[in-house]
This record gives structure tokens, sequence and C-alpha cells, in this order.
């Protein structure tokens, strides 16, 4: 279970205050969407769960299943189960798709106290979930994200997020770059996720995603506070008035 | 990956943070007075016990660099050298020691603690025969001692300090020695001409497989000194040999010279391989000392089909001015060069090679990987000919930059030169950045930073470690992972 209770996060080096007091809690089990106008700090808010180090923790709390984890570095974050789909994947040059998968799952593995993983069950994961969403053998070989399409990079997050099974799942805009039948492949795999013990914070400025991902609850957010939280329905009324009559909420 | 782990866990085991070698040894060292004229000419060559030609030939060297300008076209910068505030010779006190009793206990101790063993009983307790290596130790300006004479010579293999050699082969320095790198060819060769202390000298007979492999390890000790090493190694036809030199420094403030000349000359159907792991003291951070390395190393591939190759990792030095190359005479001969050049905190780098096709059907390969980090600036130079007679000439050039952070540069310099329609030659270059959003990336997938950087290096730096025997190639991936120590954040 995440908890943010009154977030409050400025830019490090600027004067610039992103998220205003923002509260939220995605239950486990929970597929949480937050829709919001471009600017409104929906990536820094994911970044600041993750754990980058830009910004400023002014006021605050984040909890993880009750375990604070702003004091955590972000490696650690991740092997305590968040999972940041990022909304422009990083291009790692030099470093075989595989060879990345492999280094991060036994990484989050060690930081865990388990064992590592024996290579043959590692490939059996990596074929099985690499062909579910679509990926050619070949693009697993080449370096990480370098040179690969908008789409090619957003199903290879949603394959890392399949291998590392994290219990807290944040997709930031997972659905732009995407044509109607990527979108259906990364929705798919999304889904396939489902837990009752995993949570999903579903980040996005469209409704679209929210047809093939159908969230559990929908929080509006305008600058860096959550404005309205509702059901499904919610996106829906947001799709047909757009955001205007929320600017004035914040 | 259990490779990087390793590298991770080495570098944390021996808990370094900085240059590990910079260690000074307190010893007593005979010098002459600073400065450069005939004099010390004359003086380097009489402490050595020259023959006449040999000092007439180092004079007309010096007299011609008099002539000379420093050159100015690398893309480094550094203050004016002052030529004669340096000492061009140091040698540790009392006779030449002829066996391991007799050097000074502290010389050895200063080897031990660089890792590198020099009695040959201790070598040969821990290493399978085919892993053992020979290892020539210069100490300033000469070379201490060399190990494994006996059984080198048994297979006719002549590996001693080019000193020895002058005296006891005098016939074949005088036939080989400036064949490759001419007296006259560049400012600092016609400068070590005149001056050189010390370096190895290696002669692999027709036919011979040299049977381990050969290495020379020099260390700077003494203050103001310049070191200027000079190498001479011919593999005469059909033989092979695999060579590496290791280098360090302590620590010191001011900047210290080495300027060296090597020389290899492959014949018929011979392979002459070259490693180097060259760690001189970097300077500090903000480029307080550190080693002006001005090198000068160029093979000859004389005979037909014969083959060298150059392999390079360059972590070191405040300032590195290198570009081993090779003249590809012999038709079928073939060059390679492959290097990864790191550079930290404020450290220059301008290095590269050429290849020179002059033969039929030469072909070369070079594959030049360079890191830069900090504030530090990495220029690769390389130049790739062929002569008219050159016909079906081919080089493939693959040549990488990694610039980790913001505040380092990287340079692609390639000269292409070629003089008949039927040479081929492909450069490919590529251009690549981490910087802090890649190493949260990897940090949000659960690698440390060190993890992270380790893993981006390993992979970019692959292809030319594998060119490194073994246990060298361990040594230096550590000494990259080090190098590069708090590059990010
Ligand atoms: N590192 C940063 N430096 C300066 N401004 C930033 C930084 N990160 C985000 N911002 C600013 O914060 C605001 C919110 O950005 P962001 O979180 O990306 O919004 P969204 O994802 O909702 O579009 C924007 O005005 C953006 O320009
Ligand atoms: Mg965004």
């Amino acid at each position: 279970m995440l908890e943010i209770r009154n977030l409050v996060v400025k830019i490090a080096d600027e004067d610039k205050q992103i998220l205003n007091g923002l509260s939220l809690t995605v239950n486990d089990g929970e597929v949480a969407a937050i829709m919001g106008p471009n600017g409104s700090g929906k990536s820094t808010l994911s970044y600041v769960i993750a754990g980058k180090e830009d910004y400023e923790v002014l006021d605050g709390e984040i909890l993880l299943d009750g375990q604070n984890v702003l004091e955590m570095e972000a490696d650690a974050r991740a092997a305590a189960g968040i999972f940041l789909a990022f909304q422009y994947p990083l291009e790692i040059p030099g470093v075989a798709t595989m060879t990345f998968l492999k280094a991060a799952m036994n990484a989050q593995r060690r930081a865990r106290g388990e064992a590592e993983l024996l290579t043959p069950d590692f490939i059996k994961a990596v074929n099985g979930a690499a062909d579910r969403l679509g990926i050619a053998k070949d693009m697993l070989r080449r370096p990480l994200n370098v040179g690969f399409s908008g789409g090619e990079k957003k199903r290879m997050e949603i394959l890392q997020m399949a291998l590392l099974q994290p219990s807290m799942c944040i997709l930031d805009e997972t659905d732009s770059g995407l044509d109607i039948d990527a979108l259906r492949i990364v929705a798919d795999g999304v889904n396939a996720l489902r837990d009752p013990k995993r949570g999903f914070l579903v980040i996005t400025h469209y409704q679209r995603l929210l047809d093939h991902i159908v969230p559990d609850t929908v929080h509006v957010m305008s600058k860096g506070r959550i404005v309205k939280s509702g059901g499904k329905e919610l996106a829906l009324e947001l799709e047909k008035n757009g955001y205007a009559g929320y600017a004035d909420a914040a | 990956m259990a490779a990087v782990q390793e590298t991770i866990d080495q570098v944390k085991s021996i808990d370094v943070t900085e240059y590990k070698y910079g260690f000074v040894t307190d010893i007593e060292m005979e010098k002459p007075a600073k400065g450069l004229t005939e004099d010390t000419v004359r003086y380097i060559s009489a402490r050595k016990n020259e023959p006449a030609w040999m000092l007439e030939w180092r004079l007309d060297a010096f007299r011609r660099w008099k002539t000379m300008k420093e050159p100015d076209w690398a893309r480094v910068n550094y203050p004016p050298i002052d030529y004669q505030d340096i000492y061009y010779y140091a040698a540790p006190k009392g006779a030449a020691p002829q066996s391991l009793d007799e050097i000074d206990p502290a010389i050895l101790e200063t080897y031990k603690k660089l890792g590198i063993p020099l009695r040959e009983q201790e070598i040969l307790a821990g290493v399978a025969p085919e892993n053992r290596v020979a290892v020539d130790a210069v100490f300033d300006s000469v070379s201490v001692v060399t190990t494994f004479k006996k059984e080198l010579a048994q297979a006719g293999v002549i590996f001693c300090s080019i000193s020895d050699a002058i005296q006891e082969r005098p016939e074949l320095v005088k036939k080989y020695l400036a064949t490759v790198v001419p007296v006259t060819d560049n400012y600092f060769a016609t400068l070590n001409c005149a001056v050189f202390t010390d370096g190895s000298f290696v002669y692999i007979p027709k036919g011979v497989r040299c049977p381990m492999e050969l290495s020379t390890y020099f260390r700077i000790n003494e203050q103001n000194t310049g070191q200027f090493e000079r190498t001479l190694i011919i593999a005469e036809e059909g033989s092979y040999v695999s060579y590496l030199e290791g280098c360090t420094a302590p620590k010191r403030d001011e900047n210290q010279l080495h300027a060296a000349v090597v020389e290899l000359i492959a014949l018929d159907d011979a392979e002459i391989k070259y490693s180097t792991v060259q760690n001189w003291y970097p300077g500090d951070a903000e480029g307080k000392g550190g080693i002006y390395n001005f090198v000068t190393k160029r093979g000859d591939c004389r005979g037909r089909n014969s083959k060298i190759s150059w392999t390079q990792v360059e972590t070191g030095s405040a300032i590195t001015w290198k570009y081993p190359s090779c003249i590809l005479r012999g038709d079928g001969s073939r060059g390679e060069f492959y290097s990864i050049a790191v550079s930290n905190g404020a450290q220059q780098v301008d290095s590269g090679t050429k290849m020179i096709h002059l033969g039929k059907n030469t072909t070369s390969k070079i594959i030049a990987k360079g890191i830069a980090a900090g504030k530090s600036d990495s220029t690769y130079r390389g130049m790739v000919s062929a002569h008219r007679k050159a016909t079906g000439a081919r080089n493939f050039t693959n040549c990488d930059s990694l610039l980790i952070g913001d505040q380092c540069g990287a340079h692609t310099i390639p000269y292409i030169e070629a003089k008949t329609a039927t040479a081929i030659f492909e450069h490919e270059a590529t251009t690549s950045k981490i910087g802090e959003d890649q190493l949260f990336y990897c940090q949000q997938r659960g690698l440390s930073e060190e993890e992270a950087v380790a893993l981006i290096v390993n992979g970019f730096v692959k292809e030319v470690l594998q060119q490194l025997p073994m246990e060298f190639a361990v040594e230096a991936q550590k000494l990259i992972t080090i190098s590069l120590e708090g590059s990010v954040g």
C-alpha cells in the first residue's frame, strides 16, 4: 500500500514549488489513475516517489507498506517494490538489454537477501515475457533502448515491470507515442500483472488508456494537488468537459 | 552480471577512493645536477659505461634537439616545460646490483607494494608455467632486475635492459635502434635519443614462440626527475611475443615528464603483441601535479605477413600525448590498435594511432574507446594512409566516446589519405553520454550508482579488454573502475 500525505516538493536548485500538499492512497490490488493537464506535476510526483534527486521534499511523507521511503536511496526503493515506467525511458549505451535485465533482477534479489537467478530460469522468464509483449528476441541483444522506437521503449518498460514483479507500479504516460495496436499489447501486459497484492498508479493525460486499463479510482491533479477523486466514471466526465473546470479548484 | 559485481567487490575491498600507487620510496639516489647540457648527456652515457658510438649518437641527437621546437598541435594545454629544471638521471646509489640479494630492500618492497613480484621463487610458487610472466623492473633511470632471463635464454630469447643490450649485443642494437622512429622524428623522440636512460630489449629468434609473457614495469620515484624510457623489440621471422608494460608514480604536486620511445620490428610472418596498462599519477582533481606522458611508439611490420598489435589501457597521467602506430611495409602485413583511454578530474588526453599502409594487401583495425569524466578532455587522433603501391589496403576504424557528466569533452579527429583507388577504409564513430538521468533510470531498476557506472563502462570497453592477457584484463577492469570513482553524483 502506498500512502502519500500532504506532500510539498520544490525543485532542488530553484525556488519553484511543484507539489503543494498532495495526498493520495493506493491500496493493494487497486488501480488508481491520475489525470491532469500538462505541467500539473504528474511526472514530478512519480519521480519523487521513485527517489530522483533533483527535488527537495519540504513537507509530508510517502509510505510504502508503512515504511518511510523518503529516507531510502532510489535503488533501495526499487528493491522494496517501487517500479516506475518512465514517460521517456532512457537509452543505456553499450549494455545489451539482456545484460541489463539480469543485472537489475539480481541487484534487487541481493538487496532483499535472496539468491541470484539461475541463468536458465532467467532466460525462460525473459523469453516468456518478451513473447507476450511482442518483443523480438534480437531486440534483447541490442543496447537497452538505444535506437528503439517510442513504442518499443514503452513495451520494454512493461517487460521490465513484468520481470521485476514490483508491489507498486507507477506508469507515467505509458500510452503516449503508442498506436492503437501497441496500446492494446501494453494494456494487456499491465492487466496480466493485476494482482490482489499489487497496486498501480496509472498517470495519463487522456482517457483512452483507461478504456484498456480500467481503473478502480480516478484522481484529478491540478497545480500539484489532487483536486477531485472518484470512480472510473470521473475519467469519462473529464474526457467530455476537459480540465478547465479544475484549474481554479487548485 | 557476475563480472561487474566482482569488479565492484574488488574495488570496495581495496578501499581506494584515490590513486593507490602514490607512495614514495625513501632511498638514496645518485643524480647529476639539474638541467640539460652536453655534459648531462656525457654523464648519462658514462654512468652506463657506453661505447663511444653510443655517446656520439646521443650527442648528435642532443644537437638536433636544440634546434627543434616543442609541438603544439595537440589538444592539450600546459604551462611551458622548463627543461633546465629537471633531473635527467636518477639511480639508486652504489654499484649496480648483480642479483636480487644486492638490491636495496626498499626497492624490493616498492615492487611488492605495487603487486609486482620480483623473486622468481615467489612467482614460481603459485603460478602454472604457461602463466608465468618475466619482468624487467625499471626504477627511475635504471633497470634494477630482469627475471627469468635464464629460462628465456634457453629458448634463445633475449630479454634484458636496453643498457645491458648495448653492452652485450651492440650489433643488434646498432642494426635496429632508431630504424622505426628516426632520431629526428619529433621533439620528444629526439630528446629521448639524447638522454634515454633505461627500458627493455627483447629479441626473439627465428621460429621461436616466446615461452612466457614478457613485461616491463616502470616506476618513477624520484622528485623532479624525468623518465626517458627506451624499448626495442625485435621479432625475427616466424616468431611470436606478447609483451606488457605497466607504469606508476608517486603523488606529487609538480608535474613530471615521461618521454619514451618504443620501437617494434616484426620480420616475415612474425607477430608482436604489445599491451600497456598506463597508470601514471594523474594529478589531483584540480589538475595539480601528475605525469606528462609524451610518448612515441611505433611498430614496423617489416616482413611479409607480419603482424603488430597495440593494446592500451590509459587511465593515468595529467597529459597523454601518444600515438602507437604501425608501418605496414611487408605485403600482407597487419596492424591493430585497441585502446581504452579513461580520463577524469582535469586530465587531458590526446591519443590515437597511425596506420601507414605501404605494402600490398595490408590490413589494419582500430578500435578506440574514450571515456571522459569530471572536467577532463579526451581527443582521439587517428591517421590511416595508403601509399600508391599499397593496393588492396584495408582499414576498419571504430571510435567511440563515452561522456560521464556534462563538464568533460571528447573529440575525434580522423585523417584519411588513400593514394590508391583500391584501398577500402571504413570509419565508424559514436558519442554517448551517461548523465544523472541515465543513472537514476538504472537505480530505479535496482542498481546502485556504482553498479550502473560499472555496467555501462564494462559494456563499453569489453571489446578492447578481451585483447589483454587474462590476468591483466582483470587488473585493467579494476583500474578503470577506480579511475572513474567519484565521477558522478
Ligand atoms: N527538474 C526540473 N527543473 C525545472 N522545472 C521542472 C523540473 N521538473 C519539472 N519542472 C516543472 O514542474 C512543472 C510540472 O512538471 P511535470 O511534473 O513534468 O508535469 P506533468 O508531468 O504533469 O506534465 C512544470 O512546470 C515543469 O516545467
Ligand atoms: Mg509528465
